[in-house]
């Protein structure tokens, strides 16, 4: 079997192409073990994998602790505060008791940029990036290249529209470089709003409006718009960000014949895609939901090296 | 007491001074200066071969941290700290805890630098009361009391119309305001540079601009009302664009540069080092070269530490929630002799313009020479002296060094204040 050249995924930097392709094809295997009655595996039973989710979370939490459960290891969950100011601990010393706890795995869901790099420094346990402040999500970027894979195919030469709110979104921050390090056409789309100061640097083209390059889309990737922000809203309205971001069918018709429209969930339908297109045929978003426990219990499974891999064939 | 300072290479430049000769220092003011000068019965006599001989440098932005953060740096500690780092001097920034707005708060700094500093201390009154931006501070007080310029910093004066009426108000008494500039609506909750570091890392970016504007309009409202003006921590190329031409059209103000804007750039953040967090905050490459620039040609008169001790608790919070701010007042003179004079960068006299003449004369100090009569304010610096920046070789109470882990070369060996020593042989005397 591979194993991964890194230790621990707090960005997709740590991983190469070659690593990108060993989670995803082994990611296909559990799937299937996904469609089974009976879905467990043996495989890390015995070692101690902690979701340490200090920012509210749901449906990811849910995927890692189901992906950890389903390869019989001993998923934790912690919640809590993001701060240490609130907690009351720094992260080094966060970092320390779960090292003293000997588990094998942490995932990290943190409200701030940096946490699990700064957590990873000093524990000895793998470390996987469960989406920090406004900096990565590796494991959905995977995930969405799973999906996308299972779509299209090769995804060298596709090209894929990211659209909404690139500057607040780890989504956008790990997919531009995942993208990129699959051969695909990366391409961001949103008001300079909404932008950060240079996409550039993370290897995206940008656009400022979706109509402009819609024909151009083998995948149009909707990111979900934040109702609420402290600084003030950086467009007029929900309904002109629909006007001119939405996706709707007017645009699916307009796009690659066999494109595919995605969205990392959740929705805000009649806002980032109307409600025709999140149920068509060409929308993939549960598929993204199904692929996310794949694809962590082959991050889990390949970090932690476990054994019998023939069990999941 | 009497000593000699035998055989060094005096260097200042506002006396038109460059040759190896003794300096006689008598009760606090330097007597002679001349080759061969015979030494006295009961001298203290120090041998100054291969050591470069400077009027006394001051550090024209300083966090003491007394009152409030004692746990962080004391007047003790920072004016030791001062010392080992060469200063003669240091001006106290007001925002402690309470925030110095009043005379009587000088005046407990006034008298805690009299029994506890070991080097010179000038307080900074805040500029508008509590530093809330709404009233002005009580300015002729503090001056009464001993303040020699006043500043709100760690925050710019949001509104232009409260900043016009301080430095109307500041004129009066011929004192020098300093200005924080950065416009809040601006930076938002910026914690890095905006621009490519601030994408690739994920964090809300503090724009050049918000620097910018700040200094343009400060500028404007120094020639509006005629106050002195003296611009403080500029970080980006645009500012010193606009200090050039603010005094190529002859208005009277001055400016300072930090080192740690001369020697580092966002792209050593990529660590999440948060003795990398400071405001404002590292900036480009091309800002770095056109501070460095700044500071070669005189737009920027001098360098000022922004020296800001922080408890390492607080430091070890996430980067978005740890508080901003590097020490840096021990290792300012070893990086500009490792990173200007070792590289050719610049002349001793440069070091004693930019160090000890550039900030008396931005905050209106009296000007020290190494002229006879002057008050023997000295640093002495050994160029050979291996400096290793390590946690345990500080004075000060904090450790939160930008530049943890470098290698310098050049130290004070010896600092004079008022004729006594404050550090002999590179070690702070007790």
């Amino acid at each position: 079997m591979t194993v991964l050249s890194c230790k621990n995924i707090i960005s997709m930097e740590d991983l190469t192409p070659d690593d990108i392709v060993a989670i995803l094809d082994t990611a296909e295997s559990f799937k299937e073990v996904n469609e089974r009655r009976i879905k467990k595996l043996p495989t890390l039973r015995g070692r101690t994998i902690i979701n340490l989710f200090l920012e509210p979370s749901t449906r990811t939490r849910t995927s890692f602790e189901i992906a950890a459960k389903r390869l019989s290891a001993d998923a934790i969950n912690m919640a809590g505060s993001a701060s240490a100011t609130v907690k009351g601990e720094s992260l080094r010393d966060t970092a320390k008791t779960l090292s003293a706890m000997a588990c094998d795995l942490i995932v990290v869901r943190h409200k701030y940029a940096g946490a699990p790099q700064v957590l990873a420094e000093s524990m000895d346990a793998c470390v996987v990036n469960g989406g920090d402040g406004m900096h990565q999500h590796p494991t959905q970027a995977l995930l969405d290249l799973f999906t996308m894979r299972r779509h299209v195919g090769d995804l060298a030469g596709k090209t894929v529209g990211i659209v909404g709110d690139i500057a607040h979104s780890r989504v956008a921050g790990s997919l531009v470089p995942a993208l990129r390090m699959v051969g695909a056409h990366p391409i961001v789309i949103g008001p300079p709003t909404l932008m950060p100061a240079r996409p550039d640097v993370l290897g995206a083209d940008v656009a400022y409006t979706l109509d402009e390059v819609i024909e151009e889309l083998d995948i149009v990737y909707t990111l979900r718009i934040q109702m609420e922000r402290a600084e003030g809203m950086p467009f007029p309205s929900l309904r002109e960000y629909a006007r001119f971001y939405g996706m709707n069918e007017a645009r699916l018709n307009r796009m690659k014949p066999e494109g595919i429209v995605m969205h990392p969930g959740p929705m805000n339908r009649g806002v980032e895609v109307s409600s025709a297109v999140a149920d068509s045929e060409r929308s993939v978003v549960l598929d993204q939901v199904n692929a996310g426990v794949a694809v962590r219990m082959a991050i889990m499974y390949l970090l932690l090296g476990g054994e019998a891999h023939g069990d999941a064939a | 007491m009497v000593t000699l300072l035998r055989g060094g290479r005096l260097v200042d430049p506002a006396v038109d001074l460059d040759r190896v000769a003794d300096l006689l220092i008598r009760d606090g003011v330097i007597a002679e200066v001349g080759e061969g000068l015979e030494a006295p019965a009961g001298v203290l006599i120090v041998e100054c071969a291969e050591k470069v001989v400077l009027p006394g440098l001051v550090d024209a932005h300083t966090h003491l941290r007394e009152p409030g953060r004692e746990d962080e740096e004391t007047v003790e500690s920072g004016t030791r700290a001062a010392a080992h780092g060469g200063f003669t001097a240091v001006c106290a920034m007001p925002n402690t805890d309470p925030i110095c707005d009043t005379g009587s708060k000088v005046r407990f700094l006034v008298e805690r630098a009299s029994e506890r500093g070991i080097v010179r201390v000038h307080p900074i009154g805040s500029l508008t009361s509590g530093q809330r931006g709404e009233v002005i501070a009580e300015i002729g007080d503090m001056i009464a009391e001993g303040a020699v310029g006043f500043s709100d910093d760690g925050r710019g004066v949001q509104d232009a119309g409260m900043m016009r009426r301080v430095m109307d108000y500041a004129k009066a008494f011929g004192t020098t305001v300093i200005s924080h500039c950065e416009d809040e609506a601006l930076v938002g909750s910026g914690v890095v540079n905006e621009g490519a570091v601030s994408t690739r890392l994920g964090m809300a970016g503090w724009p050049a601009a918000a620097e910018e504007i700040q200094v343009a309009r400060d500028i404007r409202l120094a020639e509006l009302t005629g106050c002195r003006l003296h611009l403080a921590h500029l970080s980006t190329a645009g500012s010193v664009a606009h200090v050039r031409d603010a005094k190529a059209r002859g208005v009277g103000i001055t400016a300072e540069v930090t080192p740690h804007h001369l020697f580092l750039d966002e792209d050593a953040l990529l660590s999440y080092d948060t003795n990398l967090k400071m405001n404002p905050p590292l900036r480009t490459a091309e800002d770095r070269a056109a501070l460095l620039e700044g500071l070669v040609d005189g737009t920027i008169d001098c360098i000022a530490t922004d020296h800001a001790p922080h408890a390492p608790h607080e430091k070890e919070m996430e980067f978005e929630l740890a508080p901003f701010g590097t020490t840096g007042i021990e290792t300012a003179l070893s990086l500009v002799v490792t990173e200007l004079v070792g590289t050719g960068t610049f002349e001793w006299s440069d070091v004693a313009r930019v160090m000890a003449h550039g900030p008396r004369r931005s905050l209106g100090l009296e000007a020290v020479t190494l002229a006879e009569g002057s008050v023997a304010d000295i640093t002495v610096v050994d160029p050979e002296a291996r400096v290793e920046v390590v946690p345990g070789w500080f004075e000060s109470r904090s450790r939160n060094s930008a530049f943890l882990g470098r290698k310098l070369l050049g130290k004070a060996s010896e600092v004079l204040v008022g004729g006594a020593f404050a550090v002999r042989n590179g070690k702070v005397v007790d």
